[in-house]
């Protein structure tokens, strides 16, 4: 384990949750370090998904501590306010608002979080959206859109906030095969730009090309963790060798 | 395209001759139906012709008109009600410029009802012609009103607004003060005919929806207290009749009130109506809650959104419109059940139609004209209110596939 210092962004000592009698983070420490990019991997079931979740307290978590960014998670509201408007949010299912326009999707959380003027929002999601490759889709609604471009509308309204984390829950695994590849370009983007980045996925191509460490999900527990190379040539426990081997 | 290939256009339109043998004719069990079908239709069709044109004895209705449209509202103040009908027309102008689409169908459908009214073929002693003439003043209002809309630079956020002041207008208009000469106080029982009907039905409906939704969000509420409330005013008042109810506020509500505060009778009826709507709406209402999938609630707070936003900005507006057939045709009920005021002693359209009858004598077995005049009147308004419907659900369908 690293030592702790002013570079951790994130700091989760000893986290459980259980949904209801079911144990479902055993007891997870883990330190993130600003402008670090960690993929999470693991079989269905293991807790990564509910464990990004913990992060921005999408999910509660019962035991140990989770601080972000300096604030620690606890039920007060303002603490979870606070990290929710740091912290991007991108989801299998995009969960973009049906009933809004693309560029309405991005300047909501702007304009009624931080209070931005309408004008100063447009243009920031004018720049996000040039920037995911779709601006010419800005007055369309999320339903006319492709699978790839909703979630590239789903990341720039996640980056309208201007986030200090962002948090990928599978953001590949709703998608057409065809679709994957201009996903993972922004987000490989993103990566290189210095953002810190939780990304839970399969898609080992993506791993090995942008993240700076790897962690191995199983049951609830962190079973391995390492830089690329070392998950892809070296792995210690057998039990990641046995699930490289059947998703490779 | 490469050489050779042709290109396939669609297939020809039939003419109608092809039309009326693969529509029609197909076989001769579908021609047998075919001509059956337009006998019936020709026989009926003949039967209530003559009954209408022929039969029928409309005196009951002609010679009441002011009745069924104000009831017995005082003669020398009608120009208050004049008011508010020119006000509509000039509102429903306006809104037909800045809308367009359906909104100007509307306006235009209202203008020339008015027109057709002014020159129906009836008797002047019946439908004098300064009442024709008034009549008239609706449509150049629509016209007036539309060029306003058109031309000047009105936001749309604006005419909700002003209709909302409009309906706060009618009821002063109505009722007018006490100590007001230009305005004098016309109480409520004089109030009557189509004009008391729409107060009812536009105070339901204006009142219910708000209350209903707030009901359904308590409903959903992680607060128990407010949880339970909301379910038992919501259980208990869709368990009792809309007649119970009016009789509740009429006349028993008034037995537990203290002797010097008396609750004028048709805000009781419309109190009544409105708890017994909004009860319904709450219900409606919390179907569309329930159909918006838990992800939108999560998106919503990712983004730092609270709990207030997310109910305002992404929640409601996509439950409400999943439920729009189902708010109109709650509506279209309501506007119906205005009837039932007849029980507490409202001088409402369908009471009208029986003091009208009950009038003359001469009347005794005019009924079914009455009974069907009252029919066509809500006929009318119910099938506009579901062809808005489909209309407006077309238009927010917009974004979804």
């Amino acid at each position: 384990m690293q030592a702790q210092g002013a570079d951790d962004i994130i700091i989760c000592r000893d986290v459980h949750k259980w949904f209801d009698n079911f144990h479902v983070l055993r007891g997870i420490t883990l330190t993130v370090k600003r402008s670090e990019v960690v993929v999470i991997f693991g079989p269905s079931g293991s807790g990564k998904s509910t464990f990004i979740r913990t992060i921005n307290r999408l999910e509660d978590h019962q035991r140990g501590d989770i601080i972000v960014d300096g604030i620690e998670l606890t039920n007060d509201v303002r603490n979870i306010e606070a990290i929710r408007a740091e912290v991007g949010m991108v989801f299998q299912q995009f969960n973009l608002f049906p009933h809004l326009k693309v560029i309405d999707n991005i300047t909501l959380a702007p304009i009624w979080v931080r209070k931005w003027p309408k004008a100063k929002a447009e243009k920031l999601a004018m720049e996000l959206l040039e920037r995911v490759g779709i601006p010419e889709q800005a007055h369309k609604y999320p339903g006319q859109l492709s699978g790839g471009q909703q979630q590239r509308v789903a990341i720039a309204r996640a980056l309208a906030m201007q986030p200090k984390i962002m948090l990928f829950d599978e953001p590949t695994s709703a998608l057409d095969p065809e679709m994957i590849k201009e996903v993972l370009d922004v987000m490989k983007e993103l990566a290189r730009s210095g953002m810190t980045m939780l990304v839970v996925t399969h898609e080992m191509g993506f791993a090995r090309e942008v993240a700076d460490r790897m962690i191995f999900f199983d049951q609830g527990r962190i079973v391995e963790q390492g830089t690329p190379q070392e998950i892809f040539t070296a792995p210690k426990e057998e039990r990641t060798k046995l699930f490289l081997s059947q998703i490779l | 395209m490469s050489v050779g290939e042709t290109v396939i256009g669609p297939p020809a339109r039939p003419t109608p001759a092809q039309w009326v043998r693969k529509n029609l004719f197909s076989s001769p069990f579908n021609s047998a139906l075919t001509v059956i079908s337009v006998l019936v239709i020709v026989l009926a069709a003949r039967g209530i012709g003559r009954w209408v044109f022929v039969t029928a004895d409309w005196s009951p209705v002609v010679q009441s008109l002011r009745l069924f449209a104000v009831g017995p509202y005082p003669a020398e103040q009608l120009w208050r009600i004049w008011f508010i009908v020119y006000m509509v027309s000039f509102l429903m102008g306006v809104s037909g410029g800045r809308f367009g689409g359906t909104v100007r169908t509307f306006a235009v459908a209202l203008a020339v009802a008015f027109g057709v009214l002014a020159v129906l073929p009836i008797s002047p002693d019946y439908l004098p012609l300064d009442t024709r003439l008034r009549l008239l003043l609706n449509p150049v209002m629509a016209v007036a009103g539309y060029v306003v809309g058109r031309r000047a630079p009105i936001q749309a956020r604006w005419l909700p607004l002003a209709w909302l002041s409009s309906f706060a207008l009618t009821i002063v208009m109505l009722g007018g003060f006490r100590n007001v000469a230009l305005l004098p106080y016309v109480e409520s029982g004089k109030w009557g005919g189509l004009t008391l009907t729409f107060l009812l039905a536009l105070v339901g409906i204006v009142a219910s929806f708000p209350i209903g939704v707030l009901l359904a969000l308590g409903r959903q509420s992680n607060l128990p207290v407010v949880k339970a409330l909301c379910i038992v005013f919501i259980e208990v008042v869709r368990g009792v009749p809309l007649v119970t109810i009016l009789f509740m506020v009429s006349i028993i509500l008034p037995l537990f009130l203290p002797d010097n505060i008396r609750i004028d009778r048709v805000l009781r009826a419309m109190l009544g109506m409105t708890l017994f709507a909004a009860a319904y709406m709450a219900e409606n209402v919390r179907g569309g809650l329930q159909s918006i999938p838990r992800g939108q609630y999560e998106a919503a707070k990712a983004l730092g959104l609270t709990g207030f936003q997310t109910t305002l900005l992404i929640v409601l507006p996509q439950a409400l419109r999943v439920v729009i057939p189902a708010i109109v045709g709650q509506f279209i009920a309501l506007f119906m059940d205005t009837t039932l005021a007849i029980i507490v002693g409202l001088l409402e359209l369908l009471a009208v139609g029986r003091a009208v009858l009950n009038s003359n004598p001469a009347w005794l077995f005019r009924d079914m004209e009455v009974y069907l005049f009252i029919a066509l009147i809500f006929w009318i308004f119910t099938f506009s209110m579901s062809f808005a419907s489909r209309r407006v659900e077309a238009a927010v369908g917009l974004g979804k596939r």
